[in-house]
């Protein structure tokens, strides 16, 4: 007969077993494995024995007497987030930009339907390089302000990083809206460098309110190794650049796209 | 397993009265967060007893674990049980107080370990290696030293999963989000806990029963 292995008794003890029939219907055939688990059982009985002291009645009640002067904010529902003017100012910026993009796509097919095609690539890609010109600096900025935290006092434990947290939670959007743009526009560089933007970004967002000295060194050294930052100051340089370039030539354009592709 | 028992109707209507307390507190009235805080802090300073074996350090975690809480008690209003949730910061907030813990001792033990004569320090190994004598085992206090021994060898996960699973009863699913793990990977940290502690114990607590058995030990 194949006995239970170790992992399968201990799983089937703490109710965590995948076969708990046929490990049931094997210990009530075998008398070694009922031995074997009963010799887990006495380990575990003996620690339920360990006592936790009772912290009093009035626990609770003195627990809140110490927190209660510390809940000075109050707490916001979760929609309530997206209403705050940061976010509510990206969200409106995401929007100006998908509407401005689909009225162009309308006119240009409506009015225009051969000569105009270039002019529509260049009027789309005008408005990226605005909107994304924009995303990159507050995303330099916030980057930049991160790399920079520190805590203020040696013997602090912990850093708050809440708003550069909820900065790049709002960055992402955005960054997901361009990247996708980009990746339909061919644009393989620009679509590159946020694609890595993006995961920096994700990294923040997820991180906690609050890092200890050595989680925010971490983040840090995510982004230096990664040389985000480098990478986006040198595609937002070139994008200025388009931007004050007056109606660029396809030909222009898509030697940048071509040269911001070895970035 | 030890979690409270409690009725279905009990749990429910504890649940109901959990999402009016969130609910008021939402909506300005700070006191409704301290029908919470009293309703569940003997829970969560059992849980943050047992994974940091301390009770300064239990009651830092569950003070932390209610601020949190509160603060982001928004995030909160989509889910289901308010217990459960200030349970998983309150976990999340103890596993970083154990490894805190952990370097401060790391650093106050390392010179004194250097200072002797190179044998093996691992408090596991210790109670492996011992072999106490029958006198000491009949102290229930000895064995109860050893097991808070081979409770704090174990690596936090560890500990948290058997805290969770063993003594708290926490589902696979709760403890793997507490863990950032997947269930499988919970699961087999669940046993590698057992499995060290037994390896660690198991002969203690049987040379404690045959004790027992010959009437030696008190």
């Amino acid at each position: 007969m194949k006995h239970i292995t170790e992992e399968q008794l201990i799983a089937y003890r703490e109710g965590v077993a995948e076969q708990r029939t046929a490990i049931s219907e094997h210990l009530a055939a075998c008398e070694e494995c009922r031995a074997e688990l009963q010799r887990i059982e006495a380990v575990l009985a003996a620690l339920d024995t360990l006592p936790v002291p009772d912290p009093g009645a009035d626990y609770g009640r003195q627990l809140w007497m110490k927190i209660a002067p510390q809940l000075t904010d109050k707490p916001g529902r979760w929609w309530q987030a997206w209403l705050e003017p940061g976010r509510l100012a990206a969200a409106g910026a995401v929007m100006a930009l998908l509407i401005a993009a689909f009225l162009v796509g309308r006119f240009t097919k409506r009015y225009t339907p051969v000569d105009n095609v270039a002019s529509k690539e260049q009027v789309r890609e005008r408005i990226l390089v605005v909107a994304v010109g924009e995303h990159l600096g507050h995303s330099e900025r916030m980057l930049v302000e991160l790399s920079n935290a520190a805590p203020s006092d040696p013997k602090q434990k912990e850093v708050n990083i809440s708003a550069e947290q909820h900065r790049a939670e709002d960055l992402l959007q955005e960054n997901r809206l361009y990247r996708q743009t980009a990746v339909q526009d061919g644009d393989a560089g620009l679509a590159s460098v946020l694609d890595e933007l993006e995961r920096v970004l994700l990294d923040v967002a997820h991180s906690p309110d609050e890092v200890t000295p050595a989680q925010l060194e971490a983040i840090q050294k995510k982004i230096e190794t990664r040389g985000i930052l480098f990478k986006v100051r040198v595609v937002n340089k070139e994008l200025q650049q388009r931007q004050e370039a007056a109606a660029p030539a396809p030909a222009q354009s898509d030697s940048t796209k071509r040269e911001r592709n070895k970035v | 397993m030890n979690r409270m028992p409690q009725s279905v109707e009990s749990t429910q209507a504890i649940a109901e009265s959990d999402a009016i307390a969130v609910e008021r507190t939402l909506a300005g009235d700070r006191d409704a967060y301290r029908i919470l805080v009293e309703r569940h802090s003997h829970n969560v300073f059992r849980l943050a007893y047992r994974m940091t074996r301390n009770r300064h350090d239990a009651e830092e975690v569950v003070q932390e674990a209610f601020l949190r809480g509160y603060q982001k008690l928004g995030q909160f209003a989509a889910r289901s049980n308010f217990g459960t949730w200030v349970y998983r910061i309150a976990a999340n907030y103890a596993i970083d107080r154990m490894r805190q813990r952990q370097k401060e001792e790391a650093r106050r033990e390392a010179p004194r370990m250097e200072d002797q004569d190179g044998m093996d320090h691992d408090p596991l190994s210790r109670v492996k290696d011992e072999s106490p004598t029958p006198e000491r085992l009949t102290q229930s206090i000895e064995l109860r030293k050893q097991m808070e021994q081979a409770l704090a060898a174990l690596s936090e996960a560890e500990r948290t999963a058997f805290v969770m699973r063993h003594w708290e009863g926490c589902g696979i699913e709760e403890i793997a989000a507490v863990l950032k793990s997947s269930s499988n990977a919970t699961k087999n940290t669940v046993f590698r806990a057992v499995q060290k502690l037994r390896l660690a114990l198991q002969p203690l607590v049987e040379t404690r029963a045959q004790a027992r058995a010959m009437g030696t030990e008190s």
